[in-house]
């Protein structure tokens, strides 16, 4: 099923000229009111009517995640606040999340686009559709929220937490669909075995998860155990949330919603733009926002596209699997974790040596993050003899852990010395986590 | 009045109590006693000595996570109930014990302990009529 026959079936040639008109309408959209693009076009000595079709997108500067951290928290926002009507927050490295404030038409377009992803799963009006993912600043819950609502099935609020009665409710109101991170789907599928459970008893048929990476190992386990269908669904806040681009039924890629979405695969190293088929940093164009409109935001995720004919009878290019990030950030549990934000918590008690390492594993089909950290070799001299400054310190370090990251880690001292002394930032990470 | 002990963080992998007890032998300094406490991924081994201020620059030096500390030990007679019997005048008295060993020398049992009420530990051990082993005795013993 489809959605919207006339947007993600659009001749290619049709939808360009599209994209070449709304490419124009952003430019002069933020020329006139993000000073921070005005500066920069300015410099760059480039005109909103110096941008005519699509092609001319290369002529537009790049935005980074820094360039948002820079301005924060309204500095890039296009629309007056009078006409925001939602903000959302993602995790930033050293303090400073990234603030996304969305419009009214904003919100609409969201929904749209989550109710063409949630087509494509096979979601009708008829079914009950659990939304596992958090509510909250994050746009997961509340993104998958209203695509439900829009596309006129019922929605079940559940988010994440109390998983024995999440499987209860599956069970009881016989729930068809659900969207959530697919370690979580794992971890559902554990709670129900042990709760005796068994994948007769519920109706679950699809499932929408993203928000992390995964495999193909992941969605067999995932579809044999919840007995349902598991697609892929991408999207990041800073362009709108989940909905960006979805599966359909080949599974060969996730058509991108390129009437609003303007997807460049480019050289991370060159920044110059790279021909479909081809890996490189994905960069995206907002073509409609109109609370905070970002011209060729690097999203640092590496992938390529694709814009063979898909059978599905979709036209909008693909995009392949996520192959890895450009820059240090971690997915753990669908949260972005710095390893700088460890270390800044790591630099800020007095105990610690500015040595630590970050061993991400994945146990019991959840993520789980350990940081291990050296010791001063003084914190001994102080006459401890006993485990408690050790232990102390542990829960000290957790708890500030904590409350930057939003997410538990464990903590684990180490004798001074021990841990290796890292030349590239890599060296802080070590991520067991198979995903093949 | 009291003992010096060494205290050593350990981690849990081969290889980091010979590193320690190697320093030791190479310098000399012979143990006189040692026992090593454990959780899931820390040990802290403690060691009696016959030099310990000596011991302790040796470890700082190499880069031990060393620390010193001074520690009760109480000599007792070679017959049953004597450790019971000096734990019950702590008991009594309060002073609770946050851990113990102990070592054979001269024919006679020694209980080491550690309690974070010295000088309350200390008159109770004088009235209570225990002898106390000090350092120069162990230093004798080398």
């Amino acid at each position: 099923m489809i959605w919207n026959n006339n947007k993600e079936c659009m001749p290619r040639e049709q939808m360009r000229m599209l994209q070449g008109k709304r490419l124009h309408k952003i430019v002069d959209y933020v020329y006139h009111n993000v000073p921070f693009y005005r500066d920069k076009l300015q410099q760059m000595d480039i005109k909103p009517e110096d941008i005519t079709s699509i092609d001319d997108i290369v002529k537009l500067p790049f935005t980074t995640k820094q360039d948002l951290r820079d301005n924060y928290p309204f500095g890039l926002q296009a629309a007056p606040h009078s006409e925001v009507i939602r903000f959302h927050a993602s995790s930033g490295t050293t303090g400073n999340p990234t603030i996304v404030g969305y419009t009214r038409k904003d919100v609409g377009v969201w929904s749209e686009c989550m109710s063409r992803c949630l087509t494509a799963f096979g979601v009708t009006r008829d079914d009950l559709f659990s939304v596992a993912y958090g509510y909250g600043l994050f746009t997961g819950g509340l993104g998958v929220h209203y695509g439900v609502e829009n596309l006129g099935a019922a929605v079940l609020p559940t988010s994440t937490g109390n998983t024995e009665k999440h499987v209860r409710l599956l069970r009881d109101l016989g729930v068809t669909g659900i969207a959530c991170t697919p370690s979580y789907a794992l971890y559902l599928a554990e709670t129900m075995e042990k709760m005796g459970v068994s994948v007769d008893q519920i109706k679950l048929r699809t499932g929408a998860f993203g928000a992390e990476p995964w495999t193909e190992s992941m969605r067999q386990e995932i579809e044999k155990r919840l007995g349902l269908k598991g697609y892929n669904i991408y999207g990041l806040s800073e362009i709108m949330g989940p909905c960006v681009s979805y599966e359909c039924e080949e599974q060969n890629g996730s058509h991108i919603c390129e009437d609003h979405f303007f997807p460049e695969v480019v050289d991370p190293e060159t920044l110059e733009p790279l021909p479909y088929g081809q890996p490189g940093e994905l960069v995206f164009t907002t073509l409609t926002k109109e609370g905070m409109p970002l011209l060729r935001y690097r999203t640092r995720d590496l992938c390529a596209l694709y814009n063979d004919p898909c059978p599905c009878g979709r036209t909008a290019v693909r995009m392949g699997r996520i192959m890895g990030r450009s820059d240090d950030m971690l997915i753990i549990r669908g949260i972005n974790v710095f390893p700088s934000q460890v270390e800044s918590v790591i630099l800020s008690m007095p105990e610690c040596a500015p040595h630590f390492l970050l061993v991400v594993d994945r146990v019991d089909n959840l993520d789980t993050l350990t940081v291990q950290v050296e010791v001063r070799q003084d914190f001994f001299a102080q006459g401890y003899d006993t485990f408690e400054p050790i232990f102390k310190l542990e829960r000290e370090l957790a708890a500030k852990l904590r409350s930057v990251l939003s997410i538990n880690a464990k903590v684990q001292v180490k004798e001074p010395g021990t841990l290796e002394r890292s030349q590239g930032k890599s060296k802080f990470v070590i991520d067991n986590r198979v995903l093949k | 009045m009291t003992v010096h002990q060494l205290s050593v963080f350990l981690e849990n992998k081969s290889g980091t109590l010979v590193k320690v007890l190697k320093l030791f032998k190479d310098e000399g300094i012979q143990l006189i006693a040692i026992t090593i406490a454990d959780t899931a991924e820390y040990g802290i081994c403690r060691i009696i000595c016959s030099e310990p201020a000596r011991a302790f620059e040796v470890l700082k030096a190499a880069g031990v996570a060393v620390s010193m500390s001074e520690v009760f030990a109480v000599e007792l007679d070679d017959e049953p109930g004597r450790a019971a019997d000096a734990i019950a005048v702590f008991a009594k008295e309060g002073i609770s014990i946050a851990y113990l060993y102990s070592f054979r020398i001269q024919g006679k049992g020694a209980l080491v302990f550690r309690t974070d009420k010295a000088d309350k530990a200390r008159e109770a051990i004088a009235r209570a009529g225990l002898t106390i082993i000090t350092e120069d005795a162990l230093s004798n013993l080398v």
